[in-house]
């Protein structure tokens, strides 16, 4: 066990280094955005990954969370002059509060039923954001005030690229030790039969509403990045498309493995920068090579690699 | 009252075609227990295949025709090239498949056709009939009635035909099934190919009323799987009783409530409906077992 918690956090060591290093091959700011971008969406991924992963509950509406913490840092310095890193924390804070009252009878729900209940919760994100146009600008959605710390701003993709690696490692990091712990142990044993985790004394509902919560403020955090990143937010930061593509990158990656959710976010992140050449073909290719992923390596890029890996050694 | 009636009418319109995909969902779920997020487009590939079909000069019934063998052809095509080679993956990565193949037919669609909005002239006339006040238009009818027929020759074929019991057979239990001597991978192609005809024709008899383009399939497959979980997966009458019922809440929403907020509306009455039956309206419990 010992030796597997030091393999798991030396994988994270990997990532660490990669961080620093990958920048010394950036050519130009384009590169810095692309790759902020991609360890954004991994923090929100990583946080997914927790509740399918692990816990084995399917999530179709985790946009939602997005589109709440993005719009907390777009409405908050906007409408109420609060400071944009509060906001960051109050949109958390949020995320995490309905997170808990949705999911108290949401969860309680299995399979495609969640799914559908989740799906409609996201829904419901993207049509308030959509139709609150006094608050959130409507679907043309709204500009945000860049990031300040003691007169200190956020900006430039080069700036993000720091913020964003060093928010992912510490978030895997705490997600690590949350699977490691009796929390971790109880979500795993609730995926592999939510009654035989009962009768072992697993108290089923509370541990799946932690993990939801959980995941909600990872989602929440990733939203107000992104929207503090780009510096104007649309709902559709909310919307169901964007929640397929979290499923997608947890999926992709490898359900149950966090260096997963970043090879996952990292490929759904850096497909479509790479296919825009191929302009009106962008569409079936993505589509293909999604399919093709799923065909061939079925347990997910990471999990699927390593098994490659594993007996090829032996 | 007219007011009532028009609101019903509307609804029940566009339940029929919720209706439909939630049939086709439904279908295929139990048929290989796959829900499949590409059953919007087919709806999308029938609609539009008849409207470049006819543009093309096919007279419009050969072109409906064709337009359905198409759409069969690309069901058929889903199950054997993405379905089958990944029988024995996990539910969530089957979906993935599904949502890849929908994002593959939405990119081919709009290379092979374009991004624009496209109609077909309707079946009977664009004279609306007056009922008691409101105004229904006669496609609503084409479209209320197709949809019955499809639900009736569905039901035949199941209830009525050897092949049917075969597909029951395989959706209670696909190992007995085989151990009886029944061909499931064909079953589970057949369930494809009848789920894309039921859209293709759903498709078109709904392009007259709502228009349709490359990227319709996306909401439709969300509305068709949400009928079908409201009635409880796994249950045809449920689908189209889910489906209805959709169709009405939209409707009613909009008209009484917000026209903004009628998806709202729509999905807030769901989760209602499924905290207090977690199985949806006639979907029956399963047993997990340890």
């Amino acid at each position: 066990m010992r030796a597997l918690i030091e393999h798991r956090l030396g994988a994270l060591l990997v990532i660490g280094v990669i961080a620093v290093l990958l920048p010394l091959t950036f050519p130009s700011a384009y590169y810095y955005r692309v790759a902020a971008l991609v360890f954004i969406f991994a923090l929100a991924a990583v946080g997914l990954n927790l509740l399918m992963g692990f816990a084995g509950q399917v999530s179709l509406g985790h946009a939602g969370f997005l589109g709440i913490g993005a719009y907390a840092v777009a409405i908050g310095p906007t409408h109420f002059e609060l400071a944009s890193w509060l906001c960051v924390v109050g949109g958390g804070v949020l995320s995490g509060l309905i997170a808990f009252v949705v999911g108290r009878p949401v969860l309680q729900l299995k399979g495609h039923y969640l799914a559908v209940a989740t799906l409609g919760f996201g829904l419901l994100v993207f049509i308030v954001l959509s139709n609150e146009a006094g608050w959130t600008g409507g679907p043309d959605g709204m500009p945000v005030p860049r990031l300040e710390l003691f007169s200190w701003r956020a900006r430039g993709p080069d700036t993000w690229y720091w913020i964003s690696a060093a928010t992912f490692l510490l978030a895997a990091v705490l997600a690590l030790n949350l699977i490691d712990s009796p929390t971790g142990r109880a979500l795993r044993a609730i995926h592999d039969s939510e009654v035989a985790a009962r009768v072992l004394g697993v108290d089923v509902a509370r541990q799946k509403l932690a993990v939801f919560v959980v995941s909600a403020i990872y989602a929440s955090v990733a939203g107000s990045y992104i929207a503090l990143f780009n510096g104007h937010i649309t709902p559709d930061i909310a919307g169901f498309l964007r929640s397929i593509e979290l499923v997608a990158m947890v999926v992709l990656g490898g359900m149950g493995s966090i260096a997963g959710s970043l090879v996952g976010a990292a490929v759904l992140v850096l497909l479509p920068q790479m296919l825009t050449g191929l302009h009106d073909y962008e569409q079936m290719m993505l589509g293909l090579i999604i399919m093709g992923f799923m065909i061939f390596l079925r347990q997910g890029i990471v999990p699927g690699l390593t098994a490659a890996r594993d007996r090829w050694r032996s | 009252m007219a007011e009532f009636l028009q609101f019903l009418f509307s609804g029940l319109t566009v339940g029929a075609v919720y209706a439909l995909i939630a049939l086709g969902f439904t279908l295929i779920y139990n048929a290989s227990d796959v829900i499949n997020f590409a059953q919007g487009e087919f709806v999308m590939l029938g609609g539009m295949s008849t409207v470049f079909l006819a543009l093309a000069g096919v007279p419009l019934p050969l072109a409906a025709l064709l337009a359905i063998v198409l759409t069969i052809a690309a069901g058929f095509a889903l199950h054997r090239g993405a379905i089958e080679p990944a029988r024995d993956a996990s539910p969530v990565t089957l979906i993935m498949i599904t949502i890849g193949a929908s994002i593959f037919i939405r990119g081919a669609a709009q290379v092979v056709f374009d991004k624009r909005f496209h109609s077909l002239p309707p079946l009977l006339g664009s004279e609306p009939i007056s009922l008691g006040g409101a105004t229904l238009l006669p496609q609503s009818l084409v479209v209320l009635a197709g949809g019955a027929v499809i639900v009736v020759l569905l039901w035949l074929f199941i209830d009525r035909t050897l092949v049917g019991k075969a597909i029951i057979a395989t959706a209670a239990n696909r190992l007995a099934a085989r151990l009886v001597g029944i061909n499931t991978r064909r079953i589970v192609g057949l369930a494809f190919a009848i789920s894309a005809a039921i859209g293709a024709v759903a498709g078109i008899l709904v392009t007259p009323l709502t228009l349709t383009s490359y990227d319709v399939g996306t909401l439709l497959a969300l509305k068709g799987f949400a009928a079908a979980m409201l009635g409880g997966i796994g249950s045809a009458l449920g689908a189209v009783i889910g489906g209805l019922i959709l169709g009405m809440l939209e409707a009613f929403g909009a008209g009484y409530i917000s026209s903004k907020y009628k998806d709202a509306v729509a999905f807030l009455i769901i989760l209602a409906v499924l905290f207090a039956m977690p199985q949806g309206l006639l979907g029956r419990g399963r047993v997990e077992r340890v």
